[in-house]
């Protein structure tokens, strides 16, 4: 009746080659811990993303098989949300906030700073694979922009000299400048 | 003795470096032996001075501002921890700030004074009145009461709050009904709900408690989006402080009845926002919209009878049960009762929140409050309600914060955003992106969003070429009217209000080549 009653648990690993990041395993404790809530999928999603940095490919046969859904309603969540990622992200998450109350302060301008400095667009890891860029639209921070996240840190006013300092804090290495 | 110094916890004072500020305090205060007590308030919503430092003397909490980081040794060898006034960056009573002292905050009456998760303080200044009366009212009375308030949805669609709760009420009481706030925060130039959440919590959860007792819902969930994971936590530690003192749990204020709250993360969708589409988002699915009818009143979260409300709504609700649907409803103007938390963001000298009655003019908010620019510049235009609202030029800045005196004019209070642009800005510019906001965030279910927003983005390209203007011109005109006409929620249908006030007030951008931006 499922799709997902074909999946069985040893070809997850085979379609996504194992990285060495996750286990079914990791995927069938986070599904068990919260399959019981109503609505359980956004939640488990999170909690698969929160533990491995991203939900694998291969998890979606064994989230699909525990909550008795196909596979394709849960690929359809996972892509629906920009907040999902299906691949490894660099060492940090950027995201710079694209929205109106930035603009008008000069996010535009920012935008495209971030972007030259880094020598990636969005959705994009730079080669050092130091940062993920990706574009946020408002992070609630609109009368302090331009606004960007850094992982879990938020910061207001940024401007390119600021943004230059956290950079540097941020990678090992030094960045390649263009 | 121990000398209390607050420094703010929400996010805007953290973006601006509290954190450090507040690190620097503590090592300040014991490498000169004082004793403090650091206590992380939430903001006063006075942006422009944040991180905001009040140090509690003999005669009261004075405050400093904006501190940096690396202000404090310097602030603290002129005799910070004395309150000493002998600083340029000394403010003196915060409290007594033009900008607080012309605001009518009744729902944003605590935030900045408590700590957040304190619920001694919550109770201390007056938390938890209204629920302790709504646990004696019968389920009418309560909705009764919200009715007299007048109060409007503040997600933007205004609609009145007491009969959505009526209908939910009036459906049978033998089956599961839930309250859902929408904390879905998602419009550009806003940021009040983030601000109850992160400051003034137990506001929320008692305001979902009363609308809980009132319909009969025993389960509430809340619904934060992703980007607000500082809301999630602090919501999450008031809910559970909550529930050990008896405010939530199965005997909701001694009376026998339950309640209970959960936090729920979206994931960075941001039609997300709108009510049916959240509504699937709870249940686990992709966040497509749902046609209406059904309303979510009476078919809402897992088919079952539903009160979706925003944040300020739910926020609203203490008061009015504290202090009767009267008194809030003696504030106001024509059927825009009570207060509107305006949200005073982009490029403005004193960004912030401020919470006035409705029927204050815009150029009030921008004048009194705002300051000028950020960039000293003059301002152009300035968008009202989030990216699906006009942009407004200053020949309407005159007019009345008000719901129907804004939709006279084809604009919009939305969620009470207002966003500032000074000259330079491209409207042509501002135009666009309206589009291809919409093809970015369209959920996809009606064609024409899902389409017509990717051929908006065209459209405007191709006439802001010089590439047979006029034609495509009137292209854009029939597409604006095709999707305002078609589609099936806000998105698709609102996306256009932009794109045509920058047709009829700011044609001359619209026209002219897009301006390079530089690095």
């Amino acid at each position: 009746m499922h799709m997902s009653e074909s999946a069985d648990h040893k070809t997850a690993p085979m379609m996504a080659p194992a990285t060495g990041d996750w286990s079914p395993d990791m995927i069938r404790q986070e599904v068990a811990h919260l399959q019981h809530q109503p609505g359980a999928l956004l939640p488990i999603l999170h909690a698969i993303q929160g533990r491995i940095g991203y939900v694998p490919e291969g998890a979606v046969p064994i989230i699909a098989e525990m909550l008795q859904q196909t596979r394709a309603d849960i690929h359809g969540v996972i892509s629906f949300y920009h907040h999902f990622r299906t691949r490894q992200s660099g060492s940090n998450v950027l995201e710079v906030c694209r929205a109106e109350a930035c603009q008008a302060r000069g996010g535009r301008a920012l935008e495209r700073y971030v972007q030259e400095k880094l020598g990636v667009g969005y959705h994009e890891t730079t080669a050092d694979n130091e940062f993920t860029l990706e574009p946020v639209y408002c992070l609630g921070n609109c009368a302090c922009g331009p606004s960007i996240r850094v992982n879990d840190e938020i910061i207001g006013r940024v401007t390119p000299q600021k943004f230059d300092q956290l950079a540097d804090k941020l990678t090992t290495s030094v960045l390649q400048l263009k | 003795m121990t000398t209390t110094i607050y420094v703010p916890c929400d996010t805007t004072a953290l973006s601006l470096g509290a954190d450090r500020v507040a690190q620097q305090l503590q090592q300040a205060a014991a490498q000169q032996n004082v004793g403090i007590r650091l206590v992380r308030n939430g903001s006063r919503g006075l942006f422009w001075l944040e991180p905001l430092v009040e140090v509690q003397t003999p005669y009261g909490r004075v405050a400093y501002g904006p501190v940096e980081p690396d202000q404090v040794e310097e602030l603290v060898a002129a005799g910070l921890f004395e309150g000493n006034p002998d600083h340029p960056l000394y403010l003196g009573d915060i409290v007594q700030h033009s900008y607080l002292q012309r605001q009518q905050r009744l729902t944003f009456a605590r935030i900045g004074i408590t700590d957040p998760v304190c619920i001694e303080d919550y109770i201390a200044h007056g938390g938890f009145a209204g629920v302790k009366k709504a646990a004696a009212l019968t389920p009418q009375g309560i909705v009764d009461e919200v009715k007299a308030s007048g109060l409007r949805g503040r997600g933007g669609a205004a609609f009145p709050a007491g009969i959505k709760w009526q209908t939910v009420l009036n459906e049978p009481q033998n089956q599961q009904k839930y309250v859902v706030c929408n904390a879905d925060e998602g419009d550009s130039g806003t940021f009040a709900d983030r601000l109850v959440m992160e400051c003034d919590p137990y506001m929320l959860i008692e305001g979902m408690t009363i609308a809980g007792l009132a319909v009969g819902a025993t389960l509430g969930f809340i619904y934060v989006r992703s980007e607000y994971l500082l809301s999630k936590k602090m919501l999450d530690e008031a809910i559970r402080r909550a529930e050990a003192l008896g405010y939530l749990g199965d005997n909701v204020c001694g009376n026998g009845r339950t309640f209970r709250l959960e936090v729920r993360l979206g994931a960075g969708a941001y039609i997300c926002g709108e009510e049916t589409s959240l509504l699937e988002s709870l249940e686990g699915k992709r966040g497509l919209v749902r046609s209406k009818p059904p309303l979510p009143a009476i078919k809402g979260l897992f088919g079952q009878p539903t009160v979706v409300n925003n944040v300020l709504s739910l926020a609203a609700v203490p008061y009015i049960m504290a202090h009767g649907g009267k008194a809030y409803a003696d504030y106001g103007m024509g059927r825009s009762l009570g207060t509107l938390p305006i949200q005073l963001a982009g490029n403005i000298k004193q960004g912030g929140l401020i919470e006035l009655a409705f029927g204050v003019t815009l150029r009030k908010v921008l004048e009194d409050f705002g300051d000028g620019t950020f960039t000293g510049r003059p301002m152009k235009a300035v968008q009202v309600g989030g990216p699906l609202m006009a942009y407004m030029p200053e020949s309407q800045w005159d007019t009345p914060m008000d719901y129907e005196a804004f939709a006279k004019l084809g604009a919009g209070i939305g969620h009470g955003g207002v966003v500032v642009f000074d000259d330079t800005v491209d409207m042509g510019e501002q135009a666009r992106f309206a589009m291809e906001f919409c093809s970015v965030e369209s959920c996809g279910k009606c064609t024409p969003c899902r389409i017509g927003s990717v051929r908006g983005v065209e459209v405007i390209d191709r006439i802001r070429a010089g590439d047979n203007r006029d034609n495509n011109l009137m292209l854009l005109e029939e597409l604006c009217d095709t999707m305002v006409d078609g589609s099936l929620c806000a998105m698709g249908g609102m996306t256009p209000f932009p794109v045509q006030s920058v047709m009829k007030y700011f044609p001359e951008d619209l026209m002219a080549s897009p301006r390079p931006v530089e690095a």
